[in-house]
């Protein structure tokens, strides 16, 4: 970890945003008290982290939630919940938090019984078991399918509404870009772009991507040139180009594809995203998937 | 009071070991097994009818019907080949062959077959005439707590509140720090002590059923008494079941995997199960080694069980081996939460 400044306000959904290794977990765990950095100020909620009781009391207004915890499994989620609430002063009521993450009918199952979906939902529900004016959430919808993600989106969007102040991971641009407010793109421990979604797009120059493949594989000559082009990045198997405006864009390139003789055999545009941005800064796509 | 952390951390140690249904045979099941077990096969029963052979010959079948009227001894005739492989067999303790004069064979290292010369003499001489000139009469006793069984049940009490804190405290500790619920835990205003005081007061509670459970069996069964006072013997098994805890917590204090504390749970435990006087005496080991085998934990709870339940003795004349029970549980403890590895 090197050379980290951030500063998140109240009521922000900040995301830490990056591929595995990234240094996502290790910087929300230094944030969370759980490891000790090796130097710099770490302030949270306007509290630099004690050990004994002042950091008792910093916890009381956290929630948690760590991204390999296996709760126990003999336990039934009502028990899980009720174990959880019991560390704290002010808390939420077992019946409140279940029907935050929409668990009331699982109440009486056992944790080992539970989708991977409701694990991390019981997981969430125990970080906002103690009314938390500050949600950690480590990669939250890690290894979940997308109906168990959007509830969970809408766990933190809700948590938010209400005034809550949230710091996530993620290595899942599209999450960022729904929930978070602010990101900061982190790589090998560094961060390498801050600001939020719209205006990390909006640092490509251009908002679409075109992207298109020849099928003899080659790249033609003169796509700076063509109008409205604002980068052009060979990728493995494409090429993507950022434009500003496809629908200029995309007839320049047929005629210059055209021209030159070749083929195409893929051709496709979308709307820029945050894996765009991390493609233009890192060369490397995020996701291997 | 429900919702004390601390009442909350231990109904829930409580749940996981009562919802594993290996665990608690192996703390309730196993040492009840293991008394039935050896309780039958090392019952005191005395010695029972003596089997003998009466060598085919002359006279042999009077000779066979005169031994076997002594209510000691059961005799039948056989034939040589069969009197020879059932005398090295052990199926009878001596051979009877008639004649003049009549010839006992036997292995004299063999306590039976000793006893069995004796008893075949004293019958055949009887038969042919012999008058004791003293008159003499038998008085027969019981000793109840000398007994294998007696000496047994206490053994097994403390090697199961060994076990059971070992194995309790230890593996939950080790799964807990590897599924990364204590790291979990940490994130939270949870005092440290209340989850380690949660573990010791879930073991308290599951003492008294495991006591009940082995005591009111070797009762029930074998007929093993407390000969001291209930009091004194609930006092030494807390005292052990705390002093195990504080040891299982320490064996527990670093380990990351359960492979890894599974090794150093057998280092602490099968030195004691074999040194400390379980299943037999201490005291066939050799005088040197004596010193160190009494400074065990295991040992130290074994002879104050053993000195309350069969001796009947008091709880002040056991200061000693209580002291080394408590000093082991006190240092392990405090070296425990010094080195406890946390996430």
């Amino acid at each position: 970890m090197a050379g980290l400044d951030l500063t998140v306000p109240t009521g922000e959904c900040f995301g830490l945003l990056g591929p595995n290794g990234a240094g996502k977990t290790t910087t929300i765990e230094i944030l969370e008290g759980l490891t000790p950095p090796d130097g710099g100020d770490v302030q949270v909620l306007g509290t630099p982290w004690r050990d004994g009781a002042e950091g008792r009391a910093l916890r009381e207004r956290l929630g948690i939630q760590l991204q390999e915890t296996q709760l126990a499994d003999k336990l039934t989620v009502t028990e899980t919940v009720t174990l959880f609430r019991s560390f704290y002063r002010r808390s939420h009521t077992v019946d409140e938090v279940l029907a935050l993450v929409e668990l009331e009918e699982k109440r009486g199952a056992r944790v080992s019984t539970l989708s991977g979906g409701q694990k991390q939902r019981l997981a969430v529900a125990c970080a906002l078991v103690s009314r938390p004016e500050l949600l950690f959430l480590d990669e939250p919808t890690t290894g979940l399918d997308p109906q168990s993600r959007r509830q969970l989106w809408e766990i933190i969007r809700k948590f938010k509404v209400a005034g809550g102040t949230v710091l996530l991971t993620t290595h899942y641009m599209e999450e960022a870009e729904r929930l978070c407010d602010r990101v900061a793109i982190m790589d090998h421990g560094k961060v390498i772009a801050l600001g939020t979604p719209a205006e990390l797009i909006a640092s490509l120059g251009a908002d679409q991507i075109v992207e298109f493949a020849l099928s003899d594989g080659s790249t033609p000559a003169g796509l700076d040139a063509l109008p409205g082009v604002k980068g052009v990045r060979p990728g493995p198997d494409r090429i993507a180009l950022t434009v500003a405006q496809v629908h200029r864009a995309v007839p320049a390139l047929l005629g210059l594809v055209e021209r030159q003789g070749a083929e195409l055999s893929l051709l496709a545009t979308h709307q820029a995203t945050l894996d765009d941005v991390f493609v233009a800064l890192t060369g490397r796509q995020l996701r291997d998937e | 009071m429900n919702e004390h952390p601390l009442y909350q951390l231990t109904l829930a140690r409580m749940r996981e070991f009562y919802r594993e249904p290996e665990a608690v045979f192996w703390v309730f099941g196993f040492p009840i097994v293991l008394a039935f077990a050896l309780g039958l096969a090392f019952r005191n029963s005395g010695p029972g009818e003596l089997k003998v052979g009466v060598a085919t010959g002359a006279g042999d079948s009077a000779l066979a019907a005169t031994l076997d009227a002594s209510p000691q001894l059961g005799a039948a005739v056989l034939d040589s080949g069969a009197a020879r492989l059932r005398l090295r067999t052990g199926r009878i303790a001596l051979l009877v062959v008639p004649g003049d004069p009549v010839v006992y064979r036997y292995d004299s290292t063999r306590t039976e077959s000793r006893l069995a010369r004796l008893e075949v003499d004293d019958a055949l001489q009887r038969a042919r005439g012999r008058s004791d000139p003293a008159r003499v009469r038998d008085e027969r006793i019981v000793e109840a707590g000398s007994r294998y069984i007696d000496f047994l049940i206490p053994g097994l009490l403390g090697m199961n509140l060994l076990g059971s804190g070992i194995w309790g405290v230890g593996f939950s500790v080790v799964q807990a720090r590897q599924k990364k619920l204590l790291k979990r835990f940490m994130a939270t205003p949870m005092r440290r002590s209340h989850y380690l005081l949660g573990f010791i007061l879930s073991r308290l509670v599951f003492l008294f059923v495991e006591v009940i459970a082995l005591v009111g069996f070797g009762r029930l069964m074998f007929g093993v008494g407390v000969r001291g006072s209930v009091f004194g013997l609930a006092a030494i098994t807390i005292l052990g079941a705390l002093a195990f805890a504080g040891l299982g917590l320490l064996v527990a204090s670093r380990a990351r995997t359960i492979e890894g504390v599974s090794g150093l749970m057998n280092l602490v435990m099968l030195p004691m199960w074999i040194l400390s006087g379980t299943f037999f005496s201490y005291a066939r080991f050799p005088d040197a080694m004596i010193p160190f085998v009494k400074a065990l934990p295991l040992t130290a709870l074994n002879d104050a069980l053993r000195a309350v339940m069969i001796d009947g003795s008091a709880l002040t004349g056991l200061g000693a081996p209580l002291a080394i029970v408590a000093a082991w549980g006190a240092v392990s403890f405090v070296i425990a939460l010094r080195i406890f590895r946390w996430r």
